[in-house]
């Protein structure tokens, strides 16, 4: 089987010219694969280099070494050495992120938040709509929340907008970063049904997931991120 | 959409090939090259006096480069160097393909006449002449830029700052350019102003799949609107990158600096 993710020897140091240069490694020989249908959970204390990882996944955060290899329609692409235009579009078409916080445009309504990723790939707005509405009335956000813009919500709701504008595309990889963190148990159970849909239509997955019961129930390998721990 | 027409058009728009301009024995701008693809914004970020207007100017054929070269695909497809293009040539290529966003919006409008002729001024210069669907096309873009109509024979001196800015992009964009090049746009504007402002930009540049150069010392302006980002200090572009990495995992010290400090929200 052909991976969707294939990193090789990836990694990663901050120099932080502020504070006199001082080196600070994050991740080093970072190595591992991904499967189509397939969620892998990095694990590993705070501070570890998850987070890390997962950026330099979808391009966020620079690679100094090593290959991010991505499987874009008809070729895999190099991430770590990519033009900024075509990392672009192995976003667009490619790897979904769902990060840890929403980081959204302050006037935007909740359900064009979420439609966004769709109408981008030209679904007409209706229907992009549509399928937004649907996935916030699963992740519970009631109806009469959907045209306000998420800024004035709560935590765990704000949560619930990102993720439902994290999973509504049919994008081939997807990466979560603490998609749970903020939820209760009703809610992180329908996050664990959306990753189980996902593998079953072969997306690959990473993800960063602390509550040990959510990462059993996710994970079908679990890649331990201390091993890539750079020597200080 | 911007960003499936970003994939598809593989020539760039604009191309500038090692740009420089000196003033006296001030290097304003030194050896700048990039190119920019249609539906693509590209922020200038950096201090005043980093050279981000003087660099805008000699790409907007406003000021001539001491040395190196700006070239742009016209409408027909052929790719020309600014300095090949006679003065009415140029002066055409602004009225119709190319829009310029000022800060001041009094440097963009004509502040005496109505907010109607302000945005249909610019359809006439391009050979409308029928009053009525002039009219009509203006009071469509004062919508658009949430502008009630019933101020479209007021002229703009009455209107808010915030009002100013949102005519002048109704004027650039009326004759639907596939270039538009911003000069600190929310620079003078209240908080509460710009963001709303920004938010307008950032939904008409992906509608009209607009090409952008948008100078801006505000970082959070360059996160919200921008695909790519170039960071100029002393006249030279010192890192460039996807926006959201240069601003996430700056790598110069210059760019760290700037980044620590953006005040949180």
């Amino acid at each position: 089987m052909t991976a969707m993710i294939d990193i090789t020897d990836a990694g990663k140091t901050f120099t932080m010219h502020l504070q006199g240069g001082i080196e600070l490694p994050v991740v080093r020989g970072v190595t591992f694969r991904v499967n189509p249908g397939e969620c892998v959970v990095l694990s590993g204390p705070s501070g570890a280099g998850k987070s890390s990882i997962l950026k330099m996944i979808f391009g966020n955060y620079r690679c100094d070494s090593g290959r991010i290899g991505i499987r874009h329609p008809g070729q895999v692409v190099d991430l770590a050495t990519a033009e900024p235009r075509q990392v672009l579009n192995i976003r667009r078409s490619t790897i979904g992120y769902v990060s840890q916080f929403l980081r959204a445009v302050p006037r935007v309504a909740s359900i064009d938040v979420v439609a966004e990723p769709l109408i981008v790939n030209g679904m007409s707005r209706t229907d992009a709509q549509a399928r937004a509405g649907e996935l916030l009335h699963r992740l519970n956000i009631p109806e009469r929340l959907w045209q306000l813009p998420p800024a004035t919500f709560s935590g765990g709701e704000q949560q619930r907008v990102n993720i439902a504008r994290g999973f509504i595309s049919d994008l081939p990889i997807l990466l979560l970063d603490e998609p749970t963190a903020s939820l209760d148990a009703v809610n992180r159970a329908v996050v664990v049904e959306l990753v189980a849909e996902k593998k079953r239509q072969g997306v690959a997955m990473v993800a960063i997931v602390h509550d040990d019961e959510i990462r059993h129930l996710i994970a079908d390998r679990i890649v331990d991120v201390t091993s890539f721990a750079a020597a200080a | 959409m911007a960003d499936q027409n970003l994939l598809e058009n593989d020539e760039p728009l604009l191309v500038a090939r090692s740009l420089s301009k000196s003033f006296g024995r001030i290097n304003a701008c030194r050896d700048v090259s990039f190119s920019l693809y249609p539906g693509e914004v590209l922020a200038i970020v950096g201090e005043s006096g980093s050279g981000k207007s003087t660099l805008l100017q000699m790409l907007s054929g406003q000021l001539a480069p001491s040395a190196g070269q700006v070239s742009y695909r016209m409408r027909d497809g052929v790719t020309r160097d600014l300095a090949s293009l006679g003065e009415a040539e140029r002066r055409f290529l602004f009225r119709t393909d190319w829009g310029f966003v000022h800060q001041d919006p009094a440097q963009g409008l004509r502040m005496a006449v109505s907010a109607g002729a302000n945005v249909g001024e610019r359809l006439m210069a391009v050979g409308w002449n029928h009053y009525g669907r002039i009219r009509d096309t203006a009071s469509d873009w004062l919508t658009r830029v949430e502008i009630d109509t019933a101020r479209i024979d007021d002229a703009p001196r009455t209107y808010s700052g915030g009002m100013r800015q949102r005519l002048q992009i109704a004027r650039n964009l009326v004759t639907e350019p596939r270039l538009v090049f911003m000069d600190e746009p929310t620079g003078g504007l209240d908080v509460s102003v710009q963001a709303r402002l920004l938010d307008l930009l950032r939904s008409l540049v992906a509608e009209l799949n607009l090409a952008v150069v948008i100078v801006t010392h505000d970082l959070a302006v360059a996160r919200l609107l921008s695909h790519r980002v170039m960071v100029m200090k002393g006249g030279r572009v010192i890192e460039t990158g996807l926006t959201d990495q240069v601003l996430d995992d700056p790598r110069e010290p210059y760019t760290q600096l700037l980044v620590s400090s953006i005040l949180p929200p």
